[in-house]
């Protein structure tokens, strides 16, 4: 094993490790010894193609078909330099006040959130897109929802230059969404923090991790690993951890921390997730355009949230419920579909939680509380109307039994859609948005970590990423996981010794 | 490298995926072969239980055939094809719901991946955007 040391070891390099990286860029340029362990690799801007396979191969833990252990939902997350910011479509939306008061964590005000995340909205560009970017798919929601009743607000997104290829969640071709891999890593480097790719963290160890270097794959995307294949073992004075909430669980459970730390792994929380699709009578622009541009934030008062989306071929397919002759008029349709994604605002529960495997593999145990359920099926409803509101045809339903509900139909949606047609393991559910497993909190009682990250009793251990949140979020969380991120920054270069408020680049202060 | 799944079960899992898209069978030998390899591929990066899995379930759906209609999965017609597997993904056992959902997810895989199918369907997207269509 090599041996090698340094003063702060990230590991994961996505929305939370990218920040801490970013922030602790100063400290590094004044000599101090940041390094940033990201299992996935490192690609070139034209290895970006748009392809779905392809891409889904290269950016995401098991190429986007991660399943939960009971089988009934597959989780996206993102595998790469840059974590999941690569794929997600840069919505950028401040935390609900409600919810961060209701969450509870002492020492964590929701004005803390709203500043700093005000902070990352200028340094990645956040900005309405102007009506010339606005697709028909986008449009009708917008019309269809003034129809049926519910106020459809624009999502600010964080592009730069972007061309309106729709391929945001295959990563963008264009270098215009402006994730950790464009944006804070590079400054990050700049300042002298290392970077190392396909570098997994196998464990932690008393102030040092193991990390295991593979070699690029034979036609594998991406550059080789700045570091020779093999295994390292780090030791570092500060260890963070941004592995995200399905990885930084399981690496600190099978790292043995469970063992002072009930909670760990607990209350994962992920918004479970439809896609739909309805048919309109002509082709409408949807698969040119930025993706989502607009939502309607029903959380508050029905659980859920209903937002404009674009998805590729084998995507779309998958994510529809059924197959045969129905499923095939859809896919046919394809010029002709407006898409919206439901998510349903989940409620953590100790059940639903992280664990490791014999081989310290992570597994995810979820399963659909009957509230959950009905937000799914709210939201679905609310959709149908969208749909029918803006001119469709018809449109598939997935909690409906048949799923295609026509158009002479579109005043009995509420009795179609229903929850006893929800059907675990044949409905298909999807989720992005992972959140929990290392909840902050008062103390190893109710959580895992304090609210500047602090692993409760490891003082050398810190964690900064979604799995921090204790309860679901309720909108979009790049930018909360982000402005939490930069408080387990702030708080670690004020031990170190640093000026709070030094500057890191891109304006930021 | 694994062994391939599919060659022991090509016949029954290509009604299969007749069934789960029927376009598929307007396929060409070239298409299938296609098709097949983009499974395959996704196969191999799955642990060996799941290959197992897949295997047994595409077995038990070609023995439920016999059972039920006398005769081989792909010897069925097209409507019988389907409400066997319709029944399958309405089961009472979560794992057969959860294991149709998974076979189909795989011929969706291999069917739509395809450049020649995303072409048929009218699927646009370029990475010049607007640019594209203009
Ligand atoms: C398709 C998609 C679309 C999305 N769209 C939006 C959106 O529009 N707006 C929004 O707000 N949010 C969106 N999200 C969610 C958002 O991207 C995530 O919530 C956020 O990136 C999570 O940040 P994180 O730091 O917790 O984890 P990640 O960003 O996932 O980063 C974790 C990193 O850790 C690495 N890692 C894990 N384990 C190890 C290990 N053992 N060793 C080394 N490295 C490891 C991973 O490879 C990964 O790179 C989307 C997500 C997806 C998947
Ligand atoms: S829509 Fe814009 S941000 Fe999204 S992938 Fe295309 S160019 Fe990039």
């Amino acid at each position: 094993m090599i041996e090698k040391s340094y003063d702060v070891v990230i590991i994961g390099s996505g929305a939370g490790g990218g920040t801490v990286a970013q922030a602790l860029g100063p400290l590094a340029r004044d000599g101090l010894r940041v390094l940033v362990v990201e299992q996935g690799p490192r690609l070139q801007d034209h290895e970006f193609t748009g392809r779905e396979l392809d891409m889904a191969d290269s950016l995401y833990e098991d190429g986007g078909g991660f399943l939960t252990a009971d089988g009934t939902m597959t989780l996206a997350f993102g595998r790469v330099y840059g974590g999941s910011t690569v794929v997600y479509t840069g919505t950028s939306l401040i935390a609900p006040e409600r919810v961060i008061r209701r969450w509870g964590v002492p020492g964590l005000s929701y004005e803390d959130i709203e500043r700093r995340s005000r902070k990352y909205m200028a340094e990645n560009n956040v900005h309405l897109l102007g009506p010339e970017g606005i697709n028909e798919n986008n449009r009708l929601f917008v019309e269809g929802a003034r129809r049926a009743g519910y106020p459809a607000e624009q999502f600010p997104v964080n592009v730069k230059g972007c061309k309106g290829s729709s391929l945001c969640n295959l990563g963008c071709p264009n270098g215009a969404k402006q994730g950790t891999n464009r944006v804070q890593l590079p400054n990050a480097e700049r300042m002298g923090v290392e970077v190392v790719t396909r570098a997994e963290a196998l464990r932690i160890e008393e102030r040092a991790v193991v990390v295991r270097v593979t070699e690029r794959p034979p036609g594998g995307k991406g550059l080789p690993s700045e570091w020779a294949p093999g295994e390292y073992r780090i030791r570092a004075g500060t260890v963070v951890v941004s592995a995200g909430a399905v990885g930084s669980p399981a690496l600190l459970l099978r790292s043995g921390v469970g063992r002072m730390l009930p909670r760990l792994g607990q209350g994962f929380t992920c918004h479970p997730a439809h896609i739909l699709v309805a048919e309109h009578p002509r082709e409408i622009t949807n698969d040119v355009g930025h993706p989502k541009s607009y939502y309607v934030d029903r959380a508050e008062e029905e659980g859920y949230v209903l937002e404009t989306c674009m998805y590729f071929p084998f995507t779309t397919a998958k994510n529809m419920t059924g197959f045969g002759a129905e499923h095939s008029r859809f896919m046919r349709a394809f010029p002709r579909l407006q898409m919206i994604l439901v998510l349903a605002v989940d409620e953590a529960v100790p059940e639903n939680r992280v664990t490791v495997d014999r081989a310290g593999r992570p597994v995810v145990h979820y399963t659909f509380t009957a509230e959950t359920i009905e937000r799914l099926v709210r939201g679905t409803r609310a959709s149908a109307k969208i749909f029918f509101g803006a001119g469709a045809v018809r449109v598939h339903a997935p909690s409906a039994d048949p799923t295609t509900i026509e158009a002479a139909d579109a005043g009995r949606v509420d009795a179609l859609i229903s929850s006893r047609h929800f059907k675990p393991g044949k409905v298909s559910v999807s989720a992005a948005h992972l959140m929990g497993g290392c909840a902050m909190g008062r103390d190893a009682r109710d959580s895992v970590t304090d609210a500047w990250g602090r692993v409760h009793g490891v003082p050398w251990l810190r964690v900064a990423d979604a799995s921090l949140f204790p309860n679901a979020l309720a909108i979009n969380p790049y930018l909360t996981i982000m402005a939490l991120a930069d408080r387990v920054a702030e708080g670690l270069r004020a031990e170190l010794g640093a000026p709070a408020a030094e500057a890191a680049p891109g304006g930021v202060s | 490298m694994s062994d391939p799944v599919l060659p022991p079960l090509r016949a029954v899992f290509r009604a299969i995926a007749r069934t789960v898209v029927p376009e598929a069978a307007a396929l060409d030998g070239a298409a299938w072969d296609e098709l097949e390899r983009i499974v395959e591929r996704a196969l191999a990066a799955r642990p060996p239980k799941l290959r197992r899995q897949l295997g047994l379930l595409i077995r038990m759906i070609d023995v439920l055939a016999v059972l039920r209609h006398g005769r081989r999965f792909a010897a069925l017609d097209d409507g019988r094809r389907a409400r066997l597997l319709g029944a399958l993904q309405d089961s009472r056992l979560l794992l057969l719901r959860r294991g149709i959902w998974g076979l189909r997810t795989l011929v969706f895989m291999g069917y739509y991946a395809r450049p020649a199918a995303a072409e048929a369907i009218g699927y646009r997207a370029d990475p010049a955007g607007w640019e594209a269509r203009r």
